[in-house]
């Protein structure tokens, strides 16, 4: 691949080893998350033998999915340079609802919980993109809206919904095909659609356009309210079937799940490598940053002694770690 | 979703494609434009010339789409349209290339020229033959760039031609260049211009902005000339001299206006002993190549030249806000640290910016307030301000200057524009400065207020003020200051005498013809007319 531009090339020699750096650079900061994320799977499995156990890594595989689902829409919101606080609660939602609905057959728990999920995303994504108004705002207020639906629908949380015993609506989550549970499947098939939509179609070409830069995708007329409405819709969808997935998982709608989760989310997408500003980024280290996050909750419950409030305490080190990384790194590249 | 491409009727070389009417645009009660008919015919490239404030971004943002205009009408392609935002003047086959380069940093160069048009297979895009394309695209216009390189990585120059290939893929009619080699090296020029003719051979029309004023003659066919928002001039480039379009730019003949004394500076004033402000080789950046000016108490030195050629640069970096690269700057014989705001306050600079709004006026702050910014740690003990001593300041200010506002305490934005500049001269005059730089101090304000603020400035030159007075007014140069310097490209190009000045002598200064220059050797060869 050659690198040159219409500028009259100067001295060759180290202008080519300044790309090779910029290119090491690049690559380290893309795919950093996944280096980490290498070095803490190989570490653990020599260290705990139950680590690389099947049972372990599917268990990690499947706690996974959850926040997979949310990162996921997460990334494309992040992509397009914006943010979505909502869907730790409209996750909630979404299982809640889902268990309610569950009891009026298996239909009910998926169609109600979507569409009341994208009812909210598509709220969010109007009022972002045709009012203008800042993504924090308005996904925080979607934060409490759908935090205060959920206690309204179970009376403060007093009451837990179940998932009748003998639904097919626990398939879901806990049914396997050859021994790999579906929701690790799923999680397969959405980041792999993701990817694709992403990186072969024009809605994912203006997200990228849109969040690195606006007003230039404005100007060659790319379709900008409506990528932007459509990416909190889709983030709020996945929301929320990650929602009715934990429903299933669990057999009940849990009323206090879900709270912080949208930060999860956010360093999930980040630790994988997607600018925060928006424009660059890829799906698939979105879900080496959800499997990091796991493995670190995985292995501190591994060792004994420690207190799982480490969990959070080493998930914010390698967040802070990686992302300094990733600006150094930026720095390097750009000279 | 790719976009539609309205297919409007066919246009033959020669004939109109892109027009106005009568076109006519107001921000907030000032016209910006007045009843301008522009016509852009297929197969020329047309350039649009004028000062600040002209309306020449004005008319290019109405021919886009970005502005609507309130009167007259745009004609494309023979029928009248009604662009209401930049994307359906594009879809309509209008491009635009802007100074500053409106692609996606972050994506790659293929990916740039085809967003939102990308060639797919099988509903999705088809990176292969986007490549392939991009590759055979930048053949074409012989532009050597790997099409998957991230935009962002590339130099200013391969970015325009990158936003250039992106016009041509799209079978643009027309493509606005708004002052696209502001950045550019020279071998870019080369390039940009090589495209730019192919295009026009291709029966395209285009619309040339530059301030660099040989590249007009050198590319375009036929030039616009617009004034305070009005057509002035339209004719072919060849018949046109460089003191022509200069002069038509200007708008006034310079012995007219010195028959007519239109504004109220007097007489020259008495220069006296040591120079207050002393600036030497004076070096920013890519803007100023060693400028050299002196000012003596008393003297009013007029700073002429046409946009883009380092006036305000050079005001700015005395006062500290440009970095200097190198040359010095000294006040009353002592040196002052270049590139420190504080440091050209305290040795008695003040600047009155050139954009009162942006950079000086504090809006919602009442008039006592805003005149007495500056000094509030002169005013002040122990961090504790004294209001007496403010209010008796404010006072005198308001009564020496002429401020018309209900009270002290009115708020700024309710004042006229005349008396809002009348406020910044008071808060800077409350420095007691040695040295006041004016950018454009009478710049969109009323003709009484302009002639209040005309007086005010050779009444402070009188009281041993050194004045530097930056104006596109011809008539207040000549007649304000006591001597101009001439500014072209970054450099002096000339230093003339106003009181024997000729219209020819500063017309020719301006357009930068070093015939103009009394110390140069006379030579015509840079008359491209």
């Amino acid at each position: 691949m050659s690198t040159t531009t219409a500028d009259p090339a100067t001295s060759n020699a180290p202008e080519a080893a300044l790309a090779n750096r910029a290119r090491f650079a690049s690559l380290v900061q893309r795919q950093g998350a996944l280096a980490i994320f290498v070095v803490v799977v190989a570490v653990a499995s020599v260290s705990f033998d139950t680590f690389a156990s099947r049972g372990n890594l599917t268990g990690i595989a499947v706690q996974a999915s959850f926040l997979a689902m949310l990162a996921l829409g997460m990334t494309f919101v992040i992509m397009t340079g914006g943010i979505d606080l909502s869907v730790g609660s409209v996750f909630a939602l979404g299982g809640v609802l889902a268990a309610w609905g569950s009891q009026h057959g298996t239909l009910v728990a998926f169609v109600l919980p979507l569409a009341v999920c994208g009812a909210i995303g598509l709220v969010q994504g109007l009022v972002i993109a045709r009012g203008g108004l800042p993504p924090f705002i308005v996904t925080l207020a979607g934060l409490l809206f759908a935090r205060g639906l959920l206690l309204l629908l179970s009376d403060e949380g007093a009451t837990t919904y179940k998932v009748p015993r003998g639904s097919s609506f626990r398939e879901l989550a806990q049914g396997e095909l050859l021994g790999v549970p579906y929701p690790v499947i799923l999680v397969v098939v959405f980041f792999a659609i993701g990817a694709l939509v992403l990186h072969r179609t024009s809605y994912g070409a203006s997200v990228l356009a849109i969040g690195g830069q606006e007003d230039a995708a404005d100007l060659m007329g790319l379709p900008v309210q409506r990528t932007k409405v459509l990416t909190y819709v889709a983030s709020a969808l996945l929301a929320g079937f990650g929602g009715v997935m934990i429903a299933s998982y669990t057999s009940s709608g849990v009323t206090i799940l879900g709270v912080g989760t949208e930060l999860e989310a956010i360093a999930a997408v980040v630790l994988g490598g997607t600018l925060l500003t928006g424009g660059a980024g890829t799906v698939l280290g979105t879900l080496v940053g959800v499997l990091l996050l796991q493995v670190i909750k995985n292995v501190i419950n591994q060792v004994g002694s420690l207190d799982s409030d480490w969990q959070s305490v080493v998930s914010g080190t390698i967040l802070l770690l990686v992302v300094t990384l990733q600006r150094f790194l930026t720095r390097v590249e750009r000279r | 979703m790719t976009p539609q491409h309205t297919t409007a009727a066919a246009v033959a070389v020669g004939d109109p494609v892109l027009q106005t009417v009568g076109v006519t645009k107001s921000f907030s009660g000032v016209r910006a434009l007045e009843g301008v008919d522009f016509e852009l015919r297929a197969g020329e490239i047309h350039t649009l010339v004028g000062e600040n404030g002209a309306g020449k971004s004005t008319l290019i943002k109405v021919l886009t789409g970005v502005y609507t205009p309130d009167g007259g009408e745009v004609r494309y392609a023979g029928e009248t349209v009604h662009f209401r935002r930049p994307a359906d003047a594009q879809h309509a086959g209008i491009s635009t290339i802007y100074q500053e380069v409106n692609l996606v940093p972050l994506l790659s160069v293929a990916r740039n020229i085809f967003l939102g048009r990308e060639p797919r297979r099988f509903g999705l895009i088809d990176v292969g033959a986007m490549n392939k394309r991009a590759r055979e695209l930048m053949a074409e216009l012989g532009i050597d760039i790997d099409v998957t390189a991230e935009l962002g990585r590339l130099g200013l120059g391969s970015q325009q031609m990158v936003a250039l290939a992106r016009a041509m893929s799209v079978d643009s009619r027309v493509v606005i260049m708004d002052e696209p080699t502001s950045s550019l090296e020279s071998a870019e020029v080369e390039t940009l211009f090589r495209v730019a003719r192919g295009l026009r051979d291709r029966g395209v029309g285009l619309v040339f902005v530059s301030h660099r004023l040989d590249e007009l003659w050198e590319l375009c066919d036929r030039v616009t000339i617009l004034r305070d928002g009005q057509w002035v001039h339209t004719g072919p480039m060849a018949q046109t001299t460089r003191l022509e379009l200069v002069s038509k730019m200007l708008g006034r003949d310079v012995d007219e206006v010195r028959a007519g004394g239109a504004t109220e500076f007097g007489a020259s004033h008495r220069q006296s002993g040591e120079p207050a402000l002393v600036v030497s080789g004076l070096d920013v950046a890519n803007r100023l190549h060693g400028v050299d000016l002196t000012v003596h108490p008393g003297e009013v030195v007029g700073l002429a030249g046409l946009l883009g050629s380092g006036r305000s640069e050079t005001v700015k970096a005395v006062y500290g806000a440009l970095k200097a690269r190198s040359g010095e700057v000294s006040v009353a014989g002592r040196k002052v640290r270049t590139g420190s705001v504080r440091g050209a306050l305290a040795s008695g600079v003040a600047l009155l910016s050139e954009d009162r709004k942006a950079e000086g006026i504090v809006p919602d702050l009442s008039v006592r307030d805003n005149i007495a910014l500056a000094v509030l740690p002169r005013m002040s003990r122990a961090g504790v301000v004294s209001e007496a001593r403010i209010d008796a300041l404010v006072d005198t200010f308001m009564k020496r200057l002429r401020i018309k506002a209900s009270s002290p305490d009115q708020k700024v934005r309710e004042l006229s524009g005349g008396n809002q500049q009348k406020v910044l001269i008071a808060r800077w005059l409350a420095t007691e400065p040695t040295v006041f730089l004016l950018d454009e101090p009478t710049r969109g304000i009323d003709v009484g207020a302009k002639a209040e603020v005309q007086a005010l400035i050779d009444e402070l030159a009188e009281q041993g003020l050194a004045v530097v007075l930056i104006s596109s007014e011809m008539d207040e140069l000549v007649e304000g200051a006591d001597r101009i310097v001439v500014l072209h490209d970054g450099h002096v190009q000339a230093e003339l005498d106003s009181t024997d000045l000729s219209s020819s002598e500063l017309l020719a200064a301006l357009a930068g013809d070093r015939a103009a220059d009394p110390q140069a050797p006379i030579e015509t060869e840079g008359q491209h007319a």
